[in-house]
């Protein structure tokens, strides 16, 4: 089969470059709005309260560079991806951040905001607590009591009340981009999928720090083009699942040897966008139902499994072949889902790699490894 | 000549102490011959709970039973290797490792009273820390099965405790209650219940009570001992016989010793805390530090992973009191027991490291300490958090600190030698010399 060398297109650029250039789009949103922005760490944040302030909420995330910062401040047992993160605010590269917040979900990343809030003085810092037995009947009256007093912290702080169509405006903007993606990823469903995992990642992590209005017209116009789009033969079909990641040298890497990424399960990609929030009855409670029934984080998933079904449909769906489970080094909620995933899809007939991110990837050897899992794949079609 | 400055004595309720942790592990195994109930779950499930079944209704908590299994070298690197061929990272909990080795195995820890794993009938569980549930989601299906209700109790800190949180968890429990009904089959007896939330609230109580007494100098308990002792609030804290053990035995003999000025360590001349679970397999770094003089009063967690603490009338910390109310029904029960709970001091740090520095910095005040040895602990990532920020704290605080790392389950991730070496040069710069060889 030969293998097919994916360039990425103009029709991305806009998303690449957002991500590339998150601070310097953030610090021009606040000259040009005279808005606040929000720091935040991990997906469960309702941005639909933020954006019903016009504060920018801004995901957290790191550089990926060797750092030598954080090492007084979190036990190096915890994860890269909480101390590169960490590290990014003891750098100063967040210092247009006029708060920063986080919804309960693991210990790691918390750890990371926590010494944020130590050490790095803030205007605003709120922790959300957030139910993590999501499959009981009472996490949503729960979060929406919480989403209350959060809501009020925010009114105190920007000195205003948020009303509730001020929450409906918020829960209307989130909810379009989300459709807006969701309609992108299902044109990967296709034979010939006409856009690449790298630029499936570009696209849904620079919603994450963009304003959803710019995000959402920038999706629009992809709609318009992207059906028609040939990128040719997307070689072995993928999908990775896993923990943090927005390592988009490693998904550049895989996909330069001839598979293409269909589909995922990151929070840096469907776990972000899928459901919606419902746009009728109390807009608190409708915030707190998507929350609690989003696709959880692993840390959430108990005590059944709905994770595994999932992603075997998914799997199914996306027609992958094969899967690259990845996680960050240390990450307890994944570690202990992995071997059941695994399990789970190679009796569904799909290939598994299992690879370990740290805060820079071993881009040589996971190379070795992809090109030996590609050929295990391709073995697999021969006979 | 003899350089002991104080007199010491073996502890009178060593044996009985002894005794019942043995009689918890035997009544587990044989409970089904008994026709009755077994259940598995942490240490800081809410235990009081599944008491309402019936008095024949016996527990393995997890964390405990872990340990045990970690004190066993060679049968802990048995169970850790057995787990690691499943495809379980060798960085988890290392206590949840040893637990579903000695599944995977069959074997217990305790051969003389089941040589195979006693499979729990369910399991019952809290979470807190990101391993809590999970753990046992993975020990029911390597057991086939088992069902499993868990409960979070992650609300936020005790001090801004709102109804809707006490609320979530008590609502938890009710339906936890319909789920025991429904898989045992038993009705359930609201009396039992309350007993053993009174129970509770004096196992919590006493154990807090009997640390505070190691304020004194010298210290009646040396922090090796008590782990053989706060044991049983976390095998069973609502069980009569602990909260009697805790009440009318330990904390009588322990203030015997203070009037009488009875040391655990003879030599006392310096005094430190630690953090975290130690190396179980290891405990001999605390004889090693009895060569100094130096006694480990405890530590936030052999204080607080049962103990309930408040700030007591003259301003220092001291024993939680006995919430003087009575409990008339199944409702009010669960709500004092979840208010209860919430105030554990080691369920705080799981929001801000901050609330464990202050805490930790208040024992090195008020125990008297010279020092703290901290264990960053690769075994456990919830008791392990923010441990890093609580050393600057400390340090800030003016106490000197010495970080030692290792695994509290995993005797591969701590080297005795290099730790015994940090000791020296800890206690070297304290300006203590060693008393004996």
């Amino acid at each position: 089969m030969e293998l097919v060398h994916k360039e990425e297109k103009e029709l991305f650029d806009q998303f690449k470059d957002w991500y590339k250039n998150r601070h310097d789009y953030a610090k021009a949103w606040k000259e040009r709005t005279g808005g606040k922005v929000m720091g935040y760490f991990c997906t469960y944040v309702p941005e639909e309260i933020l954006y019903a302030a016009n504060i920018l909420p801004v995901r957290i995330l790191g550089s990926h560079e060797p750092q030598d910062v954080t090492e007084p401040h979190i036990f190096a047992m915890f994860c890269p991806f909480c101390r590169d993160c960490l590290a990014q605010g003891l750098k100063g590269r967040f210092d247009y951040l006029d708060g920063i917040m986080i919804a309960q979900s693991c210990l790691h990343v918390r750890q990371a905001y926590t010494s944020w809030d130590i050490h790095i003085p803030t205007d605003y810092s709120y922790y959300l607590p957030h139910p993590m037995h999501v499959q009981s009947p009472h996490a949503i009256p729960y979060l929406r009591e919480e989403l209350v007093q959060f809501k009020t912290s925010i009114e105190n702080w920007i000195g205003r009340t948020i009303t509730d169509e001020d929450l409906r405006r918020g829960i209307e903007l989130i909810n379009m981009n989300r459709r807006l993606m969701k309609q992108v990823y299902e044109l990967r469903k296709g034979i010939n999928p006409p856009l690449t995992g790298l630029e499936a990642m570009y696209m849904v992590v620079s919603s994450q720090t963009t304003d959803k209005h710019d995000h959402n017209k920038a999706l629009e116009s992809l709609l318009q083009q992207l059906p028609s789009r040939n990128i040719g033969d997307p070689g072995e079909r993928l999908m990775i699942l896993g923990s943090e990641d927005d390592d988009t040298e490693f998904i550049s890497m895989v996909e330069e040897l001839g598979a293409t990424f269909v589909t995922d399960d990151h929070c840096t990609g469907t776990r972000y966008f899928q459901k919606e929030v419902n746009p009728t009855g109390d807009p608190l409670t409708a915030i707190a139902e998507r929350y609690v029934k989003r696709v959880p984080c692993p840390s959430k998933d108990w005590p059944q499994r709905t994770r595994l079904d999932h992603i075997v449909q998914m799997a199914k769906d996306y027609d992958a072949q094969g899967a690259i489970l990845i996680q960050q080094k240390f990450c307890d909620p994944h570690e202990l889902d992995i071997p059941i995933i695994k399990e789970t899809l190679e009796k569904n007939g799909l290939s598994t790699l299992f690879l370990e991110l740290d805060v820079t990837v071993p881009i040589g050897q996971f190379k070795t490894r992809v090109e030996a899992f590609l050929e295990i794949i391709r073995e697999e079609d021969l006979f | 000549m003899s350089s002991t400055k104080y007199p010491t004595e073996r502890l009178k309720c060593w044996g009985k102490a002894k005794s019942l942790r043995e009689n918890y592990y035997k009544d587990f195994a044989e409970a089904h011959e008994k026709g009755g109930i077994r259940w598995a779950g942490g240490a800081w499930s809410f235990d009081a709970i599944p008491s309402g079944l019936g008095e024949d209704v016996w527990a393995l908590t997890g964390e405990p039973y872990g340990a045990t299994v970690a004190w066993n070298k060679e049968f802990a690197t048995e169970c850790q290797e057995a787990i690691e061929t499943k495809g379980y990272a060798r960085d988890l909990c290392s206590y949840m490792r040893n637990y579903w080795g000695s599944i995977l195995l069959n074997k217990y820890a305790w051969p003389q009273f089941s040589e195979e794993f006693p499979k729990a009938d369910f399991i019952w569980q809290d979470h807190i820390c990101c391993s809590h549930s999970k753990w046992y989601q993975v020990a029911s299906s390597l057991e086939g099965g088992i069902p499993m209700y868990s409960i979070d109790v992650s609300v936020g800190p005790y001090g801004e405790l709102t109804d809707s949180r006490i609320n979530y968890i008590v609502g938890q429990m009710h339906d936890g209650i319909k789920w025991l009904e429904k898989v045992t089959g038993r009705e359930y007896d609201d009396e039992l219940l309350i007993n053993a939330v009174h129970n509770e609230f004096r196992s919590c109580h006493y154990w807090a009570a009997i640390c505070a007494l190691n304020k004194a100098i010298p210290a009646p308990l040396d922090e090796k001992s008590m782990y053989s002792l706060y044991v049983l609030g976390t095998l069973r804290k609502s069980a009569q016989w602990t909260a009697d053990f805790y009440e009318k035995e330990l904390y009588p003999e322990i203030k015997d010793r203070v009037e009488r000025g009875i040391a655990a360590v003879g030599n006392e001349q310096c005094r430190v805390m630690t953090d975290t679970q130690p190396p179980w397999a290891f405990l001999k770094v605390f004889r090693y530090l009895e060569k100094y003089g130096c006694v480990s009063v405890g530590s936030l967690y052999t204080f607080s992973l049962i103990g309930l603490w408040e700030d007591q009338e003259d301003g220092s910390w001291g024993p939680r009191a006995i919430p003087d109310i009575e409990i008339t029904n199944r409702d009010e029960a669960l709500r004092a027991l979840a208010e209860w709970n919430l105030s554990k001091p080691e369920w705080q740090h799981f929001y801000h490291p901050k609330l464990k520095s202050e805490m930790m910095i208040r024992i090195a005040r008020e125990w008297k300490l010279n020092g703290v040895l901290l264990h960053f602990n690769r075994g456990c990532e919830g008791l392990s958090l923010g441990i890093a920020e609580n050393r600057l704290a400390i340090q800030k605080a003016g106490f000197p600190v010495m970080p030692f790392e290792g695994n509290m389950g995993d005797e591969r991730e701590f080297d005795i030698t290099k730790t015994m070496t940090r000791i020296d040069a800890f206690m070297e710069s304290l300006e203590f010399e060693k008393i004996t060889e």
